[in-house]
């Protein structure tokens, strides 16, 4: 029987992600191509004549190693705190899971965090899904789309009531993250920078900011006000509302100091128009 | 091809000094599908930030019901395989604006079903769609040990006005099998057999934009600038006798 294009793509594809990684014996292969639209099975020996090739481990081998590389690439912390046998084997088992629907390889890996968290191998390591968090975060932050930055004046000419009703925008390019149980940041600050940790770690609760101000992503330390301030422009509360919640969170928060640092570090975008009458 | 950001401001700082061509390895024109509309759009915007001189793809297949499978792979070329591609190489010349260039894969498997010699794949698709081709020598020599055909026969049948871009790059054998399965690696030396097909071809065609690919085990620049300049030479000579 003639095999269309999308059964051979279908059947192809099978072979790739769920075989072993030896050729198979010829008489164990049949079973693997039924086709999915309910076709009859496809004649089994040109299939198992390609499967049993030397050259088709190159396919599985490509495909599986572009995934690991990218995920390696896009998880520099992870790789550093764990080494790279160790993330070899979690990113191969990632990959099998949840392989990519971008073809963006350069973003690939938005659930890898998910599947740390997971993950048997990294039971003894609870901080590593969210040290992954913030590598995914840099990722996001760096091919984020570009927009123009707010900056103090556009907002020192408001009267305190328009100023209380601006809808302040999170800028494309920023990322926060409270991590309410472990120093995560910390880990994850000197695992990105190389570095070796500043003394003892604290293991208290602690928060990060990503942005990206000048054509590269910088990272800072952020309270639970600042998080819960921007959570709450990104929900699209007012500057007055999303004061409040922070204060709320964070009774000792100073609200003007608090803008005067996200504006620095390039957190918001202009307010829109209609928010200026 | 991402939204913004720090890569796209170097294409475009690099654009600004040198032409750029852009070389795409994930449209799968070979899939029995239509081109991802977002993926067209997102490269017609980039084609109109960078204006690059030459666009290319590859006669491959990778994105396929919804998972991106990141490599190039084989497909058998039936007529009604001929029918897809072109249309959706037709289809990605539309909506981009341009004509394209679509590069000879590496082949590493026998398939059965093929219904058409690549070569007279390759030209059928330049007529029908009126696309070019990019002319990857290495991925010739390589498919050529591979499945164990004459590369010199394969070179002489491309017709030469289609060629808009040649490719050369070096290779590795494989660790097990060594010599009778090589591997597409980009992580050696052009081989000088490879050198050898690119003096013959360009003096059959002409001179032509040659792009040298090496992603892994990189030497010192001076050795790739060596190759680069072998290439310029042989590409001088021709258009000196041509």
């Amino acid at each position: 029987m003639k095999t269309s294009l999308a059964q051979f793509q279908d059947n192809f594809v099978d072979a790739l992600w769920h075989s072993n990684a030896e050729p198979m014996p010829l008489t164990a292969l049949s079973s693997h191509f039924l086709p999915r639209d309910g076709s009859p099975p496809l004649e089994p020996s040109a299939l198992d004549k390609l499967r049993a090739q030397p050259g088709f481990k190159i396919y599985r081998n490509t495909v599986i190693k572009s995934c690991i590389d990218a995920l390696m690439a896009n998880y520099p912390s992870v790789l550093r705190l764990v080494g790279t046998a160790w993330f070899h084997a979690a990113a191969a088992v990632h990959a099998r899971n949840a392989p990519p629907i971008d073809v963006s390889m350069q973003v690939y890996g938005q659930h890898f965090p998910d599947f740390l968290k997971h993950y048997e191998g990294a039971r003894e390591l609870p901080y590593l899904a969210d040290v992954a968090r913030l590598d995914r975060s840099w990722t996001e932050s760096h091919a984020a789309p570009d927009e123009a930055l707010i900056s103090a004046s556009d907002l020192t000419h408001l009267s305190p009531i328009e100023l209380g009703d601006t809808v302040l925008r999170p800028h494309p390019g920023a990322r926060w993250i409270w991590f309410p149980d472990q120093p995560a940041y910390s880990i994850w600050r000197s695992n990105r920078e190389s570095a070796e940790p500043d003394g003892e770690l604290a293991w208290c609760a602690e928060g990060a900011l990503l942005t990206r101000p000048h054509g590269s992503v910088i990272w800072q330390s952020a309270g639970l006000g600042l998080c819960t301030f921007l959570y709450a422009c990104a929900r699209g509360c007012t500057l007055a509302q999303a004061a409040e919640a922070a204060i709320q969170a964070d009774p000792t928060q100073d609200i003007a100091q608090l803008l005067s640092e996200l504006i620095t570090a390039g957190a918001l975008s202009p307010a829109t128009p209609s928010h200026y009458s | 091809m991402v939204a913004g950001g720090p890569r796209l401001a170097w294409l475009e700082a690099i654009r600004q000094h040198y032409p750029i061509a852009l070389h795409g390895v994930s449209l799968s024109l070979a899939a029995d599908t239509e081109p991802d509309p977002v993926h067209l759009r997102k490269l017609a915007d980039l084609i109109e930030r960078i204006e690059p001189v030459l666009i290319s793809e590859h006669l491959a297949w990778s994105a396929w019901r919804g998972v991106y499978h990141p490599d190039l792979l084989p497909f058998p070329r039936t007529n009604a395989a001929l029918l897809r591609i072109a249309d959706n190489i037709s289809r990605t010349q539309d909506a981009l604006g341009q004509r394209i260039a679509i590069e000879n894969p590496t082949h590493y498997l026998h398939l059965e079903a093929h219904e058409w010699s690549e070569t007279d794949f390759l030209r059928e698709l330049t007529q029908r769609t009126g696309c070019g081709l990019l002319l990857d020598v290495n991925n010739v020599f390589i498919s050529a040990r591979n499945l164990q055909f004459n590369a010199a026969d394969y070179l002489e049948q491309i017709p030469a006005d289609a060629v808009m871009e040649i490719h050369l790059a070096g290779h590795s054998e494989d660790s097990e099998l060594g010599a009778s399965l090589l591997i597409d690696s980009h992580d050696a030396p052009i081989a000088e057999d490879v050198w050898t097909l690119y003096g013959h071809l360009i003096d059959r065609i002409g001179a032509r934009p040659t792009l040298i690919e090496r992603d892994d085990h990189l030497p010192e620049f001076d050795v790739l600038l060596s190759e680069r300049n072998r290439a310029q030479h042989q590409l001088m000579q021709q258009q000196v006798t041509a």
